[in-house]
């Protein structure tokens, strides 16, 4: 591990304008994973501003109906929070689907949005990543990318981004508030990770010194009834498959509206816009549920190694919606 | 040989250090407390196969606090054929991630980070790491391995199988393959290793002291009694300790490097899956032939598996088969292709648990070729004597063990039918395999007995328990040697400076000590006898014995056998696998300590579960190395994958197998359950998986 400075600024400014004088800083929530690459020599930043106890550690409700959940509230904090189990319980199952109890308590909200790839070679210095050195080439193209991304690759990268909190939050067209060296604005969730195109060393839109403040959700009513659904190796803690995130509102047997995500598919958590479409204004059932996820997938171009994953994305997502059309489990 | 009576063995006793590791106090080697420690780690090979054209340490050299950095121009030259042990001998390189340099400083940190900046250069040569690729057509890769024990032939033939198997009437012939398994056993390998005038002194992390003191003092060119090795608590080994790596000897190397300072190394957790050894992967086929009443006429096992080109190790993969079934033709034949990889090393229940896996699923086949229960079909090929030996077996309770496991289980109220239950979208299955593991006795053990007068008895032995509880058990043997109480035992073991013991490993860790304390309890009684009138003298009295030789080797066949049981629930739409429910059944002889034994069969059971759906050292090709190399992306089975487990074991009166009539319980528990699992996958799903681990992509829905 290389020799870093660590900061606390007492602002949230603070922390922006000390980040914005060191190029190769970072910002440091909980350090599940940054701690956890930086041992690995892949992330090498020479300034930690610690943000743990800077942003807000609560969850509130906004006068819009919605919530506000800030940066540094835990995941474990958020996981069980009331307002949030109730109003959108797949946020709740996302978080507890992932990681451990000691992880979760240590995480926060923020920092899960900005996890980096689990791939294998990204974590390893000594093989070539175009994420983590760009231009090195792709070394899971033609190796280990079983677990990787089947949607909206390029030829630099097919990794996946890891967050399991960040689908629900696209499903749930959460938005997110930064305060940068720029001023603060709002970025879209669906907007704040991106795909790899040939920049696959960025993850996100966020500029160098843009802090997460906190995540708004908006009203939905009908997320009282989602579910978050994933598909893992192993029963206990372990990295997506495939994941989905869905709510639906049916009146009648048709679909009023409908929520659906993926994670585990792609290197941005994948809003099934195309499926959702499909679906709304339409009958509900099994056979529409199959069509719509057909068309989402229609556009995946798996490799050798994970080309389960279109099959298991389809009938995960089939059966999410079915379960959800039974009511509350 | 006489056997001794139980009064403490039986009992089932905590833990005797048991609180100390609860609270913490029990010390783990790198956990020693040391004045002034300096630090090691290592520069690994990023190349498979080549050779070192530079190397450039000036920047790490120029780092405060790097005290030396170690390559193989100016690191002490070793006296040792091993090539495992031949660290920084010279500038060839034969498996990636092999270690090319090492950096010793003043903390852990600097010593990581100087590391990274040592610039070596390699021209790097083809490499062969695929074993798969060894298989058709490639033959002259391909040769027999040397005994890994002397009792079990490589190769065995017995009959004309090919002939046998052109006229049976039921026939199963099918390729059976294992992965590459790594142990990662909690603590990872460790070593505080310090030089000074009087030799080496060793706090390791390892399941034999003596075999390490005997490695380092030949690698060194020192005489045993100049190293010292000191292993009182180990955290898991799983027979990755067995033998001495790289690691200690280079830990010994950075101590020569730093008189009187002591170097702590331990190893990363990505270290280990190159540095210590592992599993090797296993490509098998099975030809059974049968008449149509299920009795066996052929039995055939062939085994590939892969070495390293720097040493020799082979896991026995076909060793159990001729220990099974009757049968009038048989076969058996293992072969290794050397390749550039990192060499093999003992895993639990080597060969049996990849072996057996490939056996009892192809005896599961054979099964529903014949229509016949899978538990029947056993019983109807269960051998008089052993097939290979032609001997007795000391004692065999496989039917006993499969017909009390059925009974326990609920096997008769199971439709054979695949498919036929389902509960909530999940498919739910049956299984059950065979499983055994031979008794075994290692050489070179002796026990010291110091009895003193106020009646107690001091039982010195340098055995390791590697958290196996062996402290406790081999405490209560000692007590019923001596005819004592527990309470008047103090039982040392972890140290050289105790009389020589064979390592902890091959379930045979009881028998070999256990009957060197039986020796010696023996010759103490007689002494006092004889010479004190039946009282211990005021100044003690002091008796040593070796482990004796098995007198009825020649006369029995020993082994322990079981019956594994499994019910797994595949998802009909997802493939997800899940395993409610464990059950084995045991005859592994007397169970010197129910709770230890327990607890060993039952994480034997737990393994075998994780190495049916979960392990797996993904290889890259292309590098050669294995790519998830953290506990995140290997996936070991934790406590939400494992369902109820029950163990259970039989009475069993062994008088054959050594004084205490135990038989070990370190192995079995893992051997068959891959079997069972799949079995059970195939009755749930009607799909046969013969290629570990089972995952949900190999049962997926189209």
């Amino acid at each position: 591990m290389r020799t870093f400075r660590y900061e606390r600024a007492s602002t949230t400014s603070g922390a922006v304008a000390l980040l914005a004088e060191a190029p190769h800083g970072a910002f440091l929530g909980g350090g599940t994973n940054l701690v956890d690459l930086m041992k690995l020599d892949v992330a090498r930043p020479d300034l930690l501003v610690d943000v743990r106890r800077l942003t807000s550690d609560r969850v509130e409700e906004l006068s819009n109906g919605g919530v506000r959940i800030g940066a540094g509230v835990s995941n474990s904090q958020l996981a069980a929070d009331p307002l949030i189990r109730r109003r959108y319980p797949m946020l709740s199952q996302a978080l507890l689907s992932g990681a451990s109890g000691q992880l979760r308590n240590l995480a926060t909200a923020a920092g899960n949005l900005l996890q980096r790839t689990r791939c294998p070679y990204f974590q390893d210095v000594t093989t070539p990543c175009n994420k983590r050195e760009p231009g090195t080439g792709c070394s899971a193209i033609e190796g280990h990318h079983r677990d990787l991304a089947i949607l909206g690759t390029s030829p630099e990268c097919v990794a996946t981004h890891p967050s399991d909190l960040a689908v629900a939050l696209v499903a749930l067209d959460a938005v997110v508030r930064t305060e940068g060296p720029d001023g603060e604005r709002v970025i879209p969730m669906t907007e704040l990770h991106r795909l790899p195109g040939a920049e696959p060393q960025r993850d996100t839109v966020l500029r160098h010194g843009e802090l997460i403040t906190a995540i708004d959700l908006p009203p939905l009513a009908f997320a009282a009834c989602s579910y978050f659904r994933k598909i893992r190796d192993r029963a206990s803690y372990a990295f997506a498959l495939v994941t989905v995130a869905a709510a639906i509102d049916v009146v009648d047997g048709v679909v009023r509206d409908v929520r659906i995500a993926f994670g585990g598919v792609a290197h941005k958590p994948w809003r099934a816009i195309k499926a959702e479409e499909l679906l709304r204004g339409g009958p509900a059932g099994e056979d529409q549920f199959r069509r719509a996820a057909e068309a989402e997938l229609a556009d995946a171009r798996p490799l050798a190694g994970n080309a389960f994953k279109v099959p298991l994305a389809r009938n995960t997502m089939v059966r999410t919606l079915l379960d959800l059309l039974e009511g509350p489990r | 040989m006489s056997t001794i009576t139980p009064r403490a063995m039986g009992q089932a006793l905590d833990r005797l250090d048991g609180a100390d590791k609860v609270r913490g106090l029990a010390r783990y080697a790198f956990e020693h407390p040391v004045d002034h420690p300096a630090y090691l780690f290592p520069v690994q090979s990023t190349v498979a196969v080549g050779r070192i054209t530079g190397i450039d340490r000036s920047q790490a050299s120029a780092q405060p606090g790097v005290l030396a950095v170690l390559t193989y121009h100016n690191a002490p030259r070793l006296s040792t054929e091993d090539g495992e042990l031949r660290v920084l001998q010279s500038d060839e390189v034969a498996f990636r991630g092999q270690i090319v340099a090492a950096v010793i400083a003043e903390t852990s940190e600097i010593a990581r980070h100087a590391a990274s900046l040592v610039r070596v250069d390699y021209e790097g040569r083809t490499h062969n790491v695929d074993l798969r690729a060894e298989v058709p057509g490639h033959r002259e890769h391909l040769r027999v391995p040397n005994e890994v024990l002397p009792l079990f032939p490589m190769d065995t033939a017995e009959g004309d199988v090919d002939a046998a198997m052109a006229s049976a009437a039921v026939r199963v012939d099918e390729v059976y393959s294992t992965p590459w398994y790594t142990h990662n056993a909690l603590e990872p390998h460790t070593t505080i290793a310090c030089w000074t005038e009087e030799g080496f002194t060793l706090h390791l992390s390892t399941q034999g002291v003596t075999g390490i003191q005997a490695g380092v003092a030949q690698a060194f060119r020192l005489d045993p009694s100049q190293v010292r090795v000191i292993s009182p608590h180990v955290g898991g080994a799983f027979g990755s300790k067995v033998y001495p790596r790289a690691d200690v000897v280079l830990a010994a190397m950075a101590a020569r490097s730093v008189p009187g300072r002591p170097v702590k190394f331990a190893l990363t957790r990505q270290q280990t899956f190159s540095l210590t050894g592992y599993r090797p992967p296993t490509i098998q086929r099975v030809r059974l032939g049968a008449g149509s009443d299920g009795r066996l006429t052929a039995i055939d096992h062939r085994s590939i598996e892969q070495t390293s080109k720097l040493k020799e190790f082979a896991e026995h993969s076909t060793r159990a088969t001729p220990s099974m079934y009757a049968a009038p033709n048989r076969g058996t034949q293992q072969w290794v292709a050397e390749l550039d990889v990192p060499t093999p090393t003992i895993m639990r229940a080597p060969g049996e648990a990849s072996g057996m896996f490939a056996l009892e699923s192809a005896m599961d086949e054979l099964a529903i070729a014949c229509g016949l229960d899978p538990i029947e079909l056993r019983i109807r090929n269960e051998p008089d004597t052993h097939p290979h030996f032609h001997l007795p077996f000391s004692s065999r309770n496989l039917v006993t063990c499969l017909r009390e496991g059925a009974r326990r289980f609920g096997w008769e109220r199971r439709d054979p039918t695949p498919r036929a239950r389902r509960e909530g979208g999940w498919l739910i299955g049956t299984g059950v395999a065979a499983a055994t593991y031979p008794v075994l006795r290692l050489p070179g053990s002796k026990a010291t007995i110091r009895a003193d007068a106020n009646g107690r008895y001091a039982v010195l032995i340098a055995a390791v328990d590697i958290g196996t509880g062996t402290r406790t058990a081999l405490t209560q043997v000692a007590a019923d040697a001596l005819q004592a109480d527990v309470e008047q035992i103090d039982l040392r073991l972890g140290d050289t400076a105790y009389p020589p013991a064979a390592e902890e490993g091959a379930s045979a860790g009881i028998t070999s000590w256990g009957a060197a304390i039986c020796a010696a309890a023996d010759q103490l009684r007689q002494r006092l006898a004889t010479e004190h009138g039946g009282t211990v003298p005021a100044d003690g009295l002091e008796i040593t014995a070796d482990t004796p030789e098995n007198e009825y080797l020649k006369q029995y066949a020993m082994h322990s056998f079981g019956a594994q049981f499994a019910e797994v629930r595949v998802h009909e739409e997802t493939g997800e696998i899940r395993v409610p429910r464990q059950l084995g059944v045991f005859a592994c002889g007397r169970i010197v300590n129910p709770k230890t034994a327990r607890s060993q069969l039952l994480g034997g059971m737990a393994w075998g579960l994780s190495m049916s759906l979960h392990e797996q050292s993904v290889l890259d090709l292309r590098f050669g190395h294995v790519v998830n190399h953290d506990l995140a992306q290997y996936h070991i089975s934790s406590n939400a994958d494992i369902g109820a487990v029950e163990v259970h074991w039989i009475e069993e009166d062994d008088p054959y197998v050594n004084p205490m009539g135990t038989k070990g319980v370190g192995e079995i528990g893992i051997v068959g359950v891959a079997a069972a699992i799949a079995n059970a996958v195939y009755h749930a799903t009607g799909i046969r998986i013969r290629d570990l681990p089972i995952t949900l992509d190999k049962l997926l829905p189209g």
